[in-house]
This record gives C-alpha cells, structure tokens and sequence, in this order.
C-alpha cells in the first residue's frame, strides 16, 4: 500500500448498508452526488471485481468524466476501485485508487474513510478531486441522517 | 469542533498538515516549537474533533488534515448566508486598497 494522498473522514448517524447502498445505487448516489458545477453524477458498475465502472452524469449518462476499475467489493464495510480520465483507463500507469472503508462505531453510527492514493503524479486530478469529496462526503452526510439533501445549488457556469 | 481550532499551536499543526498531508508524529515536531508530549496531546484533540485523520503504515502513524467537518460549516454558515456579500467586500476592499499592477 502506497501512502495515500488524501484522507476524509465522516461520521454518519446511520447503519453501514445504508452507506453501502449510498456507494453504488445509482438512485441514492443522484440524490448527493453533485458535480462542482451542477448537475448530479452516478458510478455505473455492476461492482464486480474486475469489473469496469464509470462515473457519469446522471442526466447525460454518454458524458463520463472518471472510469476505472473496481478492485475490491466487499458489502457493506469495503469498496476499492480505480480512478482514471477515460481517455487513460487502459493505461494502469495513469490510474490513483481510492478506497472507502466503513466501519459500525456504535448503534447507528458509522465512520466512512474515503482515502485516495498515487493521485500526487498527475497534478491537476489531485486539485480536482481534493476539492470534490469533501463536498460529496458532506452532502452525503446530511442526505442519510435527513432524508433529503441539501438544496442544488445554482450554477454560477 | 470550535475548542479544538481555538488554540494557535493547534492551528499551526493544521497548516502543517495542510502543507504535506501524510506525516509522522516526528516529522511534525520538527517544525514546532513545543515538547513532542505536547504535539501529541494536541493532535489527539484535533483527531477527537475529526479535524485529523490518522492512517496506520506498518509501524507508522500518518496524520492527514481532514476538511470534511470545515466544510460542513461553510455550508451550513457562509456559502448560503454570505458569500455574494463577501465577494462584493473584497473586491471593493481590492479596488479602495489599489493593486500596483491596477495603478496606471
């Protein structure tokens, strides 16, 4: 395991498969999953080992912005997978990985980690993404423990 | 959350850790001047507060700066209320304080 890059920690006032779901339904991931100007983004994958996965936008499913390929899958505690411009997802030299680990704290509390590694080799993914999770992680936050996330913000272009 | 910013020494670690993500408790002292008891009780504080993050590398612990509670709070207190009215303050502080680059 390389140093990672990032770490983000949440805790969630909720159960594991719930954050679990959140990670690969595309009908939960809509709901939270904002990009930085607007619309709302989906991972596609059927998160098989193995198996290809592409992060759409959930209202124009042909644009992919991020694909890779899931490494691990294990529900509801660990989901790796890597993380690659689409134009580089053949070039396993090109890609960063990012792992989520869940982990029960208590009775309806959970911790999700959200690390990303070997991101520091490509400059401009690590200023994109270092900005991005914590956005998505926070607005995943109020969607579990609310039931509703926050208000789409207006797109400033 | 507050009490653990509240304290400089505290604040410095942060910056640190905002500097290069990923040190060790050693590399961290090196840069502050404080007993290495003291750094560790601080980052303690600051990893209650969910405002570090600790990774486990073989023997080593590696803290990382963790935004996603600061972010939490820009979204509930400045991006909704203030941020146009923030953006307008600085450019009109920009524009009265002059830029040399502006001065022709």
């Amino acid at each position: 395991m390389t140093k990672p890059d990032f770490v983000y920690v949440t805790f969630i006032a909720t159960t594991p498969e719930k954050v679990w779901r959140a990670l690969v339904d595309t009908d939960v991931m809509r709901q939270y999953w904002m990009g930085p100007s607007g619309p709302a983004r989906v991972n596609v994958s059927d998160w098989k080992p193995g198996s290809r996965w592409e992060h759409q936008r959930a209202d124009e499913p042909h644009v992919v912005d991020i694909a890779g390929t899931v490494i691990e899958s294990t529900p509801p505690r660990r989901l790796v997978y890597t993380w690659a411009r689409p134009t580089e997802v053949d070039d396993e030299s090109k890609h960063s990985r990012v792992t989520f680990e869940i982990e029960p704290q208590a009775e309806k509390l959970v911790r999700l980690t959200v690390s990303h590694e070997d991101l520091a080799k490509d400059p401009k993914m690590l200023e994109g993404v270092s900005g991005g999770w914590p956005a998505v992680l926070s607005n995943l936050k109020t969607l579990l423990e609310t039931g509703h996330a926050l208000p789409r913000r207006a797109s400033t272009g | 959350m507050f009490k653990a910013l509240a304290d400089p020494g505290r604040r410095r670690l942060l910056d640190q850790l905002h500097q290069e993500s990923g040190q060790t408790l050693t590399a961290l002292c090196e840069h502050m001047d404080m007993s290495r008891q003291a750094v560790t009780q601080h980052l303690q504080l600051l990893e209650d507060a969910n405002l570090v993050a600790v990774v486990w590398q073989g023997r080593e612990k590696l803290h990382y700066l963790n935004p996603v509670p600061l972010y939490e709070i820009y979204e509930r207190w400045i991006r909704k209320f203030e941020r146009s009215r923030l953006a307008t303050l600085r450019e009109l502080k920009n524009r009265l304080e002059g830029d040399d680059d502006d001065k022709t």
